[in-house]
């Protein structure tokens, strides 16, 4: 199931402020790492125990949707379901140079907004482990004409040792029920 | 036809014009001739297992409803309401015990009969014939090993028949990994745009295995099953040690499959999982037993006309093009694994397959990059006076041949070819002409009623 219920509001004081400053620092980094082509820094990003986790969503009947509305993680068939391997896997692909649905490689912008922190433990103050939402709009433009607007939600618990983040969990939710594009060729 | 909207196509020669990809009337007329007609894959009955469960399908450009009656019969029925149009289901499954259309509310029942209209007594009374005017249904239907096909066409000949000999090839693909036949479910479907015309993808499906080299990126970091194990390729062991075959069907059908050449010769996937490893050589062993020689014959990929693919093994499922526009298709993909199979072989494959396949899979990425910009080639005024190609293999195939041992039905290559797609496009043409069942089924191609007929 998402993992984007929270059991309590957390307090925005003076703590979580600076905290979700720093996600959004992180944020963009992380998406500077991938506009910028440096896929094998933004690997470091990743914790080694990451599910990286893409549902494919259904139209389904009014009060099904907690339910119904997206596959799982636990079973049957997404867009993604990678662990840190597999995302290591996808960056050697991009690296061999033949790797044709990015060859030549794609000009693509992460914007992310709406950043918050819906969780902090132990707290706000010294978080080891954060759970955020925020919105992304991933504009992918390749070869010539081909364009694609990816718009959705992210769901993401982050682990901070030593002051450094590193996502270990993140759920992508595209706003797309029939898959509006031809290939899923970048990261989110 | 009064004039050859088919071009400079000269199956013969091994030449296609490149107007049948983009050619608005032909288009129309295949949606005229070919998606009313032939056996087209609807959905899997895994997916409705109970009453009033349904799933949202297509055939062809338009939607359809795969739905299991409060009886249990299984339907297919336009989802389209009788009065003006509405779509009748807007959820992509679900259970129901009605269809109400969301515009002047006209309900259906699962078995498709008109339930209500409102103020029936008020308006219609004497005037509408409620039996007449019930959802509109396929008129043939047939549940294969859970596979769902149906044809609007009362006159085509019985699935069967229209499969003729690439049946086996299909039963590959759903029969359990240790031989017992059916007993495949589906465990989830992929559904993506691609801007392409519904023909490239049908026919990269035939058995295209030519273009290899276009996933020579997955093949150098290796993915397949036991890609973590270090093991390179897409997918384990691509049977060096067979003998492919590659299949032309007198009724358009195409397959690429491969025969042992003794029972020895198999490594079971999983290096990296050794239980797993255990469950799949179990598997075989069992599936030998059961079938015997038989066994020999393994499955790669294939096509059955017009637009149903599969993987019959590393990944596994069906998929359906459906056409979306002239230079749109929709890929449908059924993923398949065995229902009894334990959860821990399930997660084992499903995630195989979603690293593989589809739009997020890193080997099908590429073939929809090469789908994308091979087809729109085909728009050029001096592009489309040069036709495509089509004369890899030509004159090689036998017919009936016995392969290591096992005959094989249909006209076989052992070598690359593009045989199933000069074949595929002999049929296309019959049916965009209109022709009769017998031409359709492959009856009077010369090319499989003679025991070695030149191509
Ligand atoms: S369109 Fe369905 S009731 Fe009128
Ligand atoms: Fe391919």
């Amino acid at each position: 199931m998402p993992d984007n219920t929270v059991s309590a509001p957390i307090t925005r004081d003076d703590a979580y402020f600076r905290l979700r400053q720093e996600v959004e620092e992180f944020y963009y980094d992380e998406a500077a790492m991938l506009d910028e082509r440096r896929f094998d820094e933004w690997l470091d990003c990743l914790h080694d125990d990451i599910l990286y986790f893409m549902p494919m969503r259904f139209n389904v009947k009014f009060g099904q949707h907690a339910e119904r509305e997206n596959t799982t993680a636990d079973e049957g068939m997404s867009w993604f379901n990678e662990d840190k391997w597999t995302l290591r896997k996808r960056v050697e692909q991009i690296l061999t140079g033949v790797h044709y649905a990015e060859e030549p490689l794609s000009r693509v912008s992460h914007l992310i907004t709406n950043i918050q922190v819906k969780e902090a433990s132990p707290s706000a103050a010294d978080a080891t482990e954060i759970k955020t939402s925020c919105r992304f709009f991933v504009y992918q433009n390749r070869v010539e004409h081909e364009t694609y607007n990816y718009v959705g939600r992210r769901y993401d618990t982050l682990s901070r040792e030593n002051g450094q983040f590193q996502v270990i969990r993140r759920e992508i939710i595209l706003e797309q029920n029939i898959l509006l594009a031809k290939a899923l060729t970048t990261f989110f | 036809m009064e004039k050859n909207i088919f071009g400079d196509t000269d199956l013969d020669a091994g030449v296609v014009d490149r107007r049948i990809f983009v050619d608005e009337e032909i288009y129309r007329r295949e949606l005229e001739t070919v998606f009313t007609r032939a056996w087209l894959f609807v959905g899997h009955q895994s997916q409705i297992p109970n009453p009033g469960d349904f799933f949202t399908s297509r055939m062809g450009e338009e939607s359809v409803i795969l739905v299991r009656d409060k009886k249990d019969e299984i339907h297919v029925f336009l989802n389209s309401c009788r009065h003006r149009g509405m779509k009748v289901c807007r959820y992509d499954s679900g259970n129901t015990s009605l269809f109400t259309c969301p515009y002047h509310a006209w309900t259906y029942s699962t078995d498709g009969k008109v339930r209500g209209i409102p103020q029936y007594k008020d308006l219609y009374d004497g005037v509408l014939d409620r039996e007449k005017w019930g959802l509109i249904e396929v008129a043939q239907l047939v549940n294969y090993k859970g596979a769902i096909f149906a044809t609007w066409d009362k006159d085509a000949p019985d699935f069967e028949t229209y499969m003729g000999d690439a049946l086996m090839h299909l039963d590959m693909a759903l029969d359990c990994r240790d031989g017992r036949p059916g007993g495949s479910e589906v465990i989830g479907v992929h559904r993506w745009v691609l801007p392409t015309n519904w023909k490239y993808t049908a026919e990269n499906f035939l058995g295209d295995s030519y273009h290899n080299p276009s996933h020579r990126s997955v093949d150098l970091i290796g993915i397949g099953p036991s890609g973590r194990a270090g093991i390179k390729g897409r997918r384990d062991g691509e049977l060096e040690t067979a003998t492919h075959v590659w299949i032309n069907f007198p009724q358009g059908h195409g397959v690429h499959s491969a025969v042992q050449p003794s029972f020895g010769n198999y490594t079971p996937p999983a290096s990296d999982d050794p239980e797993i490893g255990e469950y799949f050589a179990e598997c075989h062993k069992l599936r030998q037993e059961r079938l015997g020689e038989e066994s020999r014959l393994l499955p790669f990929t294939g096509n059955f006309f017009p637009n149903t693919g599969y993987h019959g093994g590393q990944p596994r499922g069906l998929v359906v093009w459906h056409p979306h526009g002239v230079d749109k298709t929709e890929g449908w993909r059924f993923f398949l694994v065995d229902a009894d199979a334990p959860k821990s072989v399930k997660d084992y494959l499903r995630k195989f397959y979603m690293r593989y396949s589809g739009p997020a899979g890193m080997t099908e990425q590429d073939d929809m990059e090469n789908w994308l910009y091979a087809s729109k080639s085909c728009k050029g005024v001096i592009a489309r006076r040069n036709p495509f190609n089509y004369q890899l293999s030509k004159d090689a195939a036998q017919q009936n041949p016995i392969v290591n041992g096992i005959q094989i039905r249909g006209r076989v290559t052992t070598q690359m070819t593009e045989h199933m797609a000069r074949g595929y496009y002999r049929r296309w043409m019959d049916y965009v002409n209109d022709a009769d069942w017998d031409t359709l089924m492959g009856k009077h191609d010369p090319r499989h009623n003679v025991v070695q007929a030149a191509e």
